[in-house]
């Protein structure tokens, strides 16, 4: 099962274990990190699950899909080239060790 | 309420929407069947107790008063509401089935549409309402919730449902649309209609078409591109037929869905938010303290009392549902209220917590119909209780608050408070 390692903010780091399959935003909340919001659930419709991907997984992470590209826009933290949507980021193995960090608001 | 069924405890784990192929006929448990009309003004008057009943009777239920299959555990409403190809949307969200009856009017391009099509329209209202757009209204709908409060404050006492949960979406709302000021006051009376008609040919349904031609007649003239102001959701959408997203004949429908299901579900909503924090003064008093949770106040409140309360779909095949045959053609009714609260899924979930983790709640629904209008619900759910708590010390409840009865929504119809000012 893959790792995941989120940085909040204030720089504090959490790392948590994720279900093969699930989304980073789903990970968070089953593991209570804070910090993610996720208020729709996945659904792509709310972009309070924004992360930036840590620029050494930049790469494998991959790029946003046009619909969440579109959704990125409206993110309430400032949106940087390696914005992504945790709802949109599917946690396999090829992800083991991923870093995602926090931004300091969601809304 | 009578079950018929007396095994309803002891069933194989939850198995999803498998096929029929390669099951052994007669493997099916009987299907509890429940005498419970949840259209009826008993039932609006306290669901709870009944939504247990539905709960813990089985994982689907058979309600011979309107003949429909019915879900009220949060796995199966859940599981029904992400499984569009089986469970569908295009014979209606409501009970009566558009393969049979005459739909009372053109159906919705979105709300009842299924895959391919509801992806087209969909993407389109998504992109009028995106988060991108919320952050343009912020400032102007956190200062009208503002104002609404300084003024409610100089009252005191004064009715929350009317003064507060419908005038402050009708000050922001119509204006956001780009609505002209004229018939305004059709927008309520044509969305209870809107809901009231989702439910069975009752009296809540029936008198409410009744009455609706003027409201309908409003809505249509009004969705029409020259009656929208320039900038408004209205106005944008009709700008998609120009990049060729839409027709110009779909324009209208689309611009038809935002006022059904845009202004009295966010009454509804932020109503229950005022209820829950009247009746809770501890949690207004955590709200008082951390402004940053008024957004969740409002979630949880959305998920608490479910302002809208269910939704229908018809199967398009033979189905399992948790081990249950379901045929083809069957209305399958979910209970988005009772999935809020199935112990199941929710930790002591019929408090109103405000710190409580809301994600995944379906007051808002779940998969592609997922309310694409929820982040104007939110926007105005959080500025106005965000005004409360940074204004307002304490909200009492000064007289009986009295119910509205909708075959759909569920709320009050009148909420005395008293207000001190903070
Ligand atoms: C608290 C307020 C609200 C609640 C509880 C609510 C609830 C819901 C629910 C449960 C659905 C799913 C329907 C289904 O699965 O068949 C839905 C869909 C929808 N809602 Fe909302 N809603 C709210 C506010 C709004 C607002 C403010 C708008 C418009 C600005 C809106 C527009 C829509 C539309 C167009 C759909 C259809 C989406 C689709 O079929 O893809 N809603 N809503
Ligand atoms: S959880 Fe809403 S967009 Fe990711």
């Amino acid at each position: 099962m893959p790792s995941v390692t989120y940085i909040h903010s204030d720089g504090r780091a959490e790392t948590v274990t994720a279900g093969d399959g699930d989304s980073a935003m789903i990970t968070a909340m089953q593991n209570g990190v804070d910090g993610i919001v996720g208020e729709c659930g996945g659904g792509l419709v709310c972009a309070t699950c924004h992360v930036y991907v840590d620029d050494a997984w930049m790469e494998k992470v991959g790029a946003a899909a046009t619909d969440e590209d579109e959704m990125l826009e409206g993110v309430a933290a400032e949106r940087s080239p390696n914005s992504r949507l945790s709802c949109q980021i599917k946690m396999t193995d090829a992800l083991d060790g991923l870093v995602l960090r926090l931004p300091d608001r969601q809304f | 309420m009578v079950a018929t069924d007396a095994s309803a405890s002891s069933r194989p784990p939850a198995v999803l929407a498998f096929d029929m192929d390669g099951r052994q006929a007669g493997a099916s448990p009987a299907i509890p069947i429940l005498d419970v009309d949840p259209f009826a003004m008993e039932f609006f008057a306290d669901p709870h107790p009944t939504h247990e009943v539905l709960r813990e009777a089985g994982p689907v239920v058979y309600l011979d008063k309107w003949n429909v299959f019915a879900v009220a555990r949060y796995a199966e409403v859940h599981a029904v509401l992400n499984d569009p190809q089986t469970f569908c949307s295009s014979r209606g969200v409501g009970l009566s089935d558009f393969a049979n009856e005459k739909p009372w009017r053109p159906p919705s391009l979105i709300l009842e549409a299924d895959p391919p099509a509801h992806t087209r329209t969909r993407a389109v209202l998504s992109k009028v309402l995106s988060p991108a757009v919320m952050k343009q209204l912020r400032d102007g709908f956190a200062a009208a919730a503002e104002a609404k409060v300084d003024e409610l404050l100089a009252r005191g006492s004064f009715d929350a449902i009317s003064d507060l949960a419908e005038a402050f979406p009708l000050s922001v709302f119509p204006d956001a649309m780009g609505l002209q000021q004229e018939g305004r006051e059709n927008l309520l009376p044509y969305a209870g209609l809107v809901f009231n008609a989702f439910g069975p040919p009752n009296e809540l349904r029936e008198a409410a078409i009744a009455r609706s031609a003027p409201h309908q007649a409003y809505v249509l003239e009004q969705c029409q591109r020259e009656n929208l102001a320039p900038g408004g959701f209205g106005a944008c959408i009709h700008a998609r037929v120009d990049s060729g997203d839409i027709t110009a004949a779909e324009a209208p429908l689309l611009v038809r869905s935002l006022l059904s299901a845009g202004l009295d579900t966010t009454v509804n909503g932020i109503g229950a938010a005022l209820y829950c924090l009247a009746r809770y003064p501890q949690e207004f008093a955590r709200l008082r303290a951390d402004l940053s949770l008024a957004r969740n106040a409002f979630e949880e409140a959305v998920r608490y009392e479910s302002p809208v309360q269910t939704f229908f779909r018809t199967t398009t095949r033979d189905v399992e549902i948790s081990g249950h045959r379901v045929g083809e053609g069957e209305k399958v009714l979910m209970f988005l209220a009772a999935a809020n609260r199935d112990p199941r899924r929710w930790a002591e979930p019929d408090r109103y917590d405000i710190t409580r983790k809301t994600s995944g709640h379906v007051g808002f629904g779940s998969g592609v119909h997922l309310c694409v209008g929820q982040l104007v619900a939110r926007l105005e759910g959080e500025v106005m209780l965000s005004a409360l708590a940074r204004k307002v010390a304490s909200i009492e409840i000064t007289g009986k608050p009295t119910r509205r009865f909708n075959n759909t929504l569920r709320g009050l119809e009148s909420l005395p408070v008293k207000l001190t000012a903070a």
